[in-house]
């Protein structure tokens, strides 16, 4: 959403210390339906794949909690960024607010998570696109054998391309494209008539208990977040909506309840359709629901849904990660070399060409569970420093010391609340994904020590405060 | 008395580049070589069904109408309904990985407000607000 129409001068391969003025043009045409829209398009696609490995963890009850519980996690985020944002109004959303509250190091991982969270995404929603051509070709009956791992490098290839190219022209593909996808699931709903229980959704039948006890509730909790994954990212619309202290509050605190129903409806006709056991390893959930309404045109709709939200998530995703990786630049967090602009399309494009090989060597030989784990990882990692923040912002500048757009009721409840269902979260990753929870902390231990013993240097101290705040207390 | 701003030193195009793919290597070894290795990835458990049906893998006429609808038969089903995730903790290994992310938070924190007092001290010292 960052129109980077003025870019920076001697950036391009800039090797000199030199001062650069730095301006990021933003037009405030946007109102609470737009931030609505921003949040929940990018969500949208936690509907049609992942979220059903919770019932894999747990089993369909299990899951059902963790849809709730993580519901509540992200109403406390959603609150918690209300305040932030519509105060720290700056574009690069809690990595600005990092920069502003915590401190660089801070703002650097803050970065870096938004980088990686974004990036494994992407790299997810291609595993799915190349696994649904794949299967709809088989289930079409078309001859000859498909090689979705070449669709998973054309999906990532393609969206790239369109990225260097203009930012106008992806995010005009993805509202198009994100209609379409959630007028499929609308399709779905009414087409399983939730209103007649045993018609075509059996729960009494499919529903089995806890295949795993108690502790699947917990476990379940680890896929659970990925009913909401990226909601927070309508604070990256912060400097583009007219009025940030009723449209930011207004629109993401919407978006969260839409998704509560919205994910609460895609469980109960996905698990009134199928056993738990395939459902909980399923990689296309709501197309496979569509097949066994036995409706080939829902079928096909379901197909272009799925297909359409994946694309619509993994273009917004190399959006979002190239220009956060962009800011890192800039800022000289990252070397200056990707903080450049082309010079024809006005895109970061070392950024965007940087991340492309790596999201398909991702793509083409990790497995979706893994990828997805990755991506709420770094989301998780992100929730835990938010409810950090929220209690030095309240410290550093109490109530009444700054102009704040919105005050979220009360604090510090919601800190403490989303920091004990982080930790849950946590223990919940564990379970199963042990090795890879450690995996993902030595890496942002290993790029911390990277930062403090040898980027740091490169970064020009006052530069990371820009807010015309008051000299924060105890400093 | 005005603190002069700290000027940071000029990175060469090949420190940029070092620095880059540094950065990508990180990704590759931490993230991509233990999934490669078979380092990483979910703990799991597999029961194996000798000549497995409906019934022996527990599955109801419904469950079973809709696994034959989505193209299994016993014999392929059998290996996902085997499967199952391995809850078994090891508590000296949650210990660790609780402490590994304790003290993460609490280092980053603490290095964080040191290089924050620096930006402070070098936005507010001339006892003006910064310009946005």
């Amino acid at each position: 959403m960052t129109d980077i129409s003025h870019p920076i001068a001697g950036v391009a391969g800039a090797t000199s210390a030199a001062p650069a003025p730095r301006r990021v043009a933003l037009k405030r045409v946007l109102g609470p339906a737009h931030v609505w829209g921003l949040g929940v398009g990018i969500v949208l696609v936690g509907e049609f794949m992942g979220w059903n490995f919770a019932v894999g963890k747990g089993g369909a009850i299990a899951a059902l909690t963790a849809c709730w519980l993580a519901g509540i996690l992200y109403t406390c985020v959603a609150m918690i960024d209300s305040e932030i944002t519509s105060t720290v109004a700056a574009a690069g959303g809690q990595y600005a607010q990092a920069k502003h509250i915590i401190g660089p190091l801070a703002a650097f991982n803050v970065g870096l998570y938004l980088v990686m969270a974004y990036t494994m995404l992407e790299v997810s929603n291609a595993i799915v696109t190349g696994d649904l051509i794949e299967a709809f070709s088989h289930n079409m009956g078309l001859v000859g054998d498909v090689d979705k791992r070449a669709f998973m490098v054309l999906t990532i290839v393609f969206l790239s391309w369109l990225n260097y190219r203009g930012v106008l022209a992806t995010l005009t593909l993805n509202l198009v494209i994100t209609a379409i996808a959630f007028a499929a699931i609308v399709t779905l709903f009414v087409y399983a008539q939730p209103w007649a229980p045993g018609e075509t959704l059996k729960h009494d039948q499919l529903l089995t208990g806890l295949p795993y006890g108690g502790l699947g509730i917990l476990a379940a909790m680890h896929f659970g977040l990925w009913f909401y994954l990226g909601i927070e990212g309508t604070t990256q619309a912060a400097e583009e909506v007219r009025s940030p202290a009723r449209a930011l509050p207004l629109g993401t605190l919407t978006g969260i309840m839409t998704l509560l129903i919205a994910a609460t409806l895609t469980w109960y006709v996905g698990t009134g359709l199928m056993p738990w056991e395939y459902l909980g390893q399923a990689v296309t959930p709501l197309y496979d629901a569509a097949r066994l309404t036995g409706s080939a045109p829902l079928e096909i709709f379901l197909f272009f849904g799925t297909l359409f939200a994946t694309v619509a998530s993994a273009n917004g995703c190399v959006n979002d990660a190239s220009r956060a990786w962009f800011a890192m630049g800039r800022d000289r967090y990252m070397p200056v070399w990707f903080g450049a602009v082309h010079p024809t399309y006005r895109t970061p494009y070392r950024a965007i060409v940087f991340f492309a090989p790596i999201a398909i060597l991702f793509a083409i030989s990790t497995p979706l569970d893994q990828t997805i784990t990755f991506s709420i990882l770094s989301g998780l990692l992100g929730y835990t420093t938010m409810a950090l923040s929220i209690v030095m912002f309240r410290r550093k500048w109490p109530l009444g010391s700054i102009p704040r757009g919105f005050v979220h009721p009360l604090h510090p409840l919601p800190a403490v609340l989303l920091l004990v269902l982080c930790s849950v979260t946590y223990a919940a990753v564990f379970l199963g994904y042990g090795t890879q929870l450690l995996a993902m902390m030595a890496f942002y231990i290993a790029a911390s020590a990277w930062f403090v013993l040898h980027r740091y240097k490169y970064v020009r101290r006052g530069d990371q405060f820009t807010m015309a705040w008051p000299k924060p207390r105890g400093y | 008395m005005s603190r002069r701003p700290y000027e940071p030193p000029a990175q060469s195009v090949v420190g940029q580049i070092v620095d880059a793919v540094l950065m990508l290597g990180l990704v590759v070894v931490t993230l991509y070589l233990p999934l490669l290795l078979g380092l990483a990835g979910s703990g799991a458990t597999t029961t194996a069904y000798d000549n497995p049906s409906w019934e022996t893998l527990k599955q109801n006429p419904t469950m079973a109408a809709q696994w034959e609808k989505l193209g299994f038969t016993p014999d392929s089903a059998a290996a996902i309904i085997g499967a199952r995730f391995d809850y078994s903790v090891s508590w000296m290994a949650f210990a660790v990985t609780a402490l590994v992310i304790v003290v993460y938070f609490v280092a980053m924190l603490r290095w964080s407000d040191k290089e924050y007092r620096e930006v402070i001290a070098e936005r507010f010292d001339d006892g003006e607000r910064p310009s946005s």
